[in-house]
């Protein structure tokens, strides 16, 4: 079977000049949660848009399930399904009428079951004779979404979902997500909240100035570059290091109150039991401990930094 | 799955004609009013004193010019905020990224308009009886007009809204290009009726066509031929279908 989104060479030139985007690379496999990350001006929506049609492209080939998105327009359109940034809804429409237009809009046959599955899903059932202008900026969200989600698509693009989003609504989105990706549906989330992609997804894309910087498996990217840290808290200040310690590479802070441990997570031996052992060995006794581990922020922060 | 997106047109239809029923005393009762009033004053005060045109009474020799004025005037603000409105909200978006071709998207939203605008035309004529002695000579010929004329104007209007950057300029062509121009293509008097150089220079005026073949299908006679009023309003919709065409092919003033 074909991957569900394939995308070759892409390039966008805008007739401002600009270079939005630059040989892109990029497939998506069916089921999987892709996140998108890149500070604002990246290139992610751009990309989404091209892949949607909503924006013209300048180079390059993209495929939906092996059909092109050109040749075969029809059959690529249908199974992707859009949930924009901002939010833009017919406000005289109410929500059931305007779900039901998207859903005639991509050639599917009114389905008032699976229209009600969908509204009651997302909270939004009980709304659905009320005008949309009438709805709260979380309600009319989920419109937004219901709407996506009205012609049974195969891929789903939510670019920045979480954006201005409260807490409560994030967490209903993230559920709806994974739920959504337990029917076997593909996701493809813009995000500039790391949080929101190592909550979320499979693999992880960096972009920046256009161009994809990397794609990789969330849990290896997170592996192979993130770093942990164990900091103890110490009873008595220490003036120094001791030698005897010297093998590890320790950081003395708060003045000698504190000891920081630095290692790659990924080694196998971390050596973090046998400094705990030296450490009562010497007698430096410590109140606390605690161990962190760099978040996909720090990684990405990190790469953007190195590609700028 | 391949073919016609039915679902799509008939999607897109509907919510328009939802639209047009949502502002029904806009779209009817203005239209209407207005009619009434063109027959109080024209035919009923003015036409009174005005010798027959043609062998026809005033009041109903400004008929089909009347209708013809909401004609062209509806079609074109129908489809133009029709397709203006999904541009101003930003719900282009989704019509943009449906698996909708460009035919069907023209379908859908002209064919609304259209419809609106022969119900419209309609109406003032039934409006008119009441005020007029009406008789049609030619009524498949008039219905062949009616119909020509929405259709056109209403891609007419599509292409505008497609063009208007804001409500100014969604404006700007029915107040200041089209309405002058009916007014002075012979809705209330026969070009003949006009001296040198103005009649001449009146045959430049394309509403002159469509009035003249409307006004024919009703009462057999015209300023121009029924021939040249026919081809003039054929032309100016291939001319719309053209630039529509070409529209949908480089995404102009739809997607950057």
């Amino acid at each position: 079977m074909p991957a569900i989104l394939s995308i070759e060479a892409l390039g966008k030139q805008y007739k401002s000049g600009h270079k939005a985007l630059e040989s892109v690379d990029l497939s998506i496999e069916r089921g999987e949660i892709f996140a998108l990350l890149g500070p604002n001006g990246a290139g992610k929506t751009t990309l989404i848009s091209i892949i949607c049609g909503t924006v013209t492209r300048s180079t390059g080939t993209i495929t939906v399930a092996g059909h092109d998105i050109d040749h075969a327009r029809r059959e690529a359109r249908q199974r992707i399904g859009l949930v924009p940034q901002e939010i833009a809804l017919d406000m005289f429409s109410t929500v059931l009428n305007t779900v039901r237009f998207s859903r005639g809009l991509f050639g599917k046959a009114p389905d008032p079951a699976y229209i009600e599955e969908i509204l009651r899903d997302l909270s939004l059932w009980d709304k659905r004779n009320v005008r949309t202008m009438e709805l709260s900026g979380g309600m009319k969200r989920r419109v937004m979404i219901a709407k996506a989600l009205s012609h049974e698509p195969e891929l789903l693009f939510l670019d920045e979902p979480t954006a201005g989003v409260d807490v409560n609504l994030r967490r209903d989105m993230w559920a709806l997500v994974r739920k959504l990706r337990e029917r076997g549906m593909t996701i493809i989330l813009t995000t500039h909240y790391i949080e929101e992609a190592e909550e979320m997804a499979d693999r992880v894309g960096v972009i920046n100035g256009g161009r994809l910087l990397l794609v990789e498996d969330k849990d290896a990217l997170m592996r192979k570059m993130g770093k942990r840290q164990l900091t103890l808290t110490l009873q008595a200040p220490l003036a120094a290091i001791p030698e005897q310690l010297a093998e590890w590479s320790l950081v003395l802070a708060e003045d000698g109150l504190r000891l920081i441990y630095s290692f790659d997570a990924q080694a196998e031996d971390t050596g973090m039991p046998a400094l705990l052992h030296r450490l009562s060995e010497l007698g430096i006794a410590y109140r606390d401990l605690d161990t962190s581990r760099s978040t996909l922020e720090d990684i990405f922060v990190n790469l953007v930094e190195k590609a700028a | 799955m391949s073919g016609i997106n039915l679902h799509g047109i008939w999607a897109i239809y509907r919510t328009e004609m939802a639209r047009s029923i949502r502002t029904v005393w806009q779209s009817v009762a203005t239209p209407v009013i207005t009619t009434a009033l063109y027959f109080i004053v024209f035919g009923g005060a003015i036409g009174s004193r005005m010798s027959h045109v043609g062998g026809v009474g005033y009041g109903a020799f400004i008929v089909p010019g009347l209708i013809m004025l909401s004609l062209l005037t509806q079609s074109i603000s129908n489809a133009s905020i029709g397709i203006y409105f999904p541009k101003f909200t930003g719900t282009m978006f989704e019509i943009l990224s449906a698996p909708l071709n460009a035919v069907e998207a023209v379908i859908g939203y002209v064919g609304a308009a259209a419809t609106k605008s022969v119900v419209i035309g309609l109406i003032i004529l039934a409006t008119a009886t009441f005020f007029t002695d009406v008789r049609i000579l030619h009524p498949v010929w008039m219905v062949a007009f009616l119909l020509l004329t929405s259709l056109t104007f209403s891609l007419f209007g599509f292409l505008i809204g497609i063009w208007a950057k804001n409500f100014e300029q969604l404006a700007i062509i029915p107040s200041l290009v089209i309405t002058p121009l009916t007014f002075l293509g012979g809705a209330f008097y026969s070009i003949d009726m006009l001296p040198q150089p103005w009649r001449t220079v009146s045959l430049f005026n394309p509403v002159v066509y469509l009035v003249s073949g409307f006004r024919w299908s009703f009462y057999g006679l015209g300023d121009v031929g029924v021939g040249a009023s026919l081809a003039f309003t054929a032309g100016f919709m291939a001319l719309c279908l053209i630039a529509l065409a070409w529209i949908f092919r480089t995404g102009w003033r739809l997607k950057p």
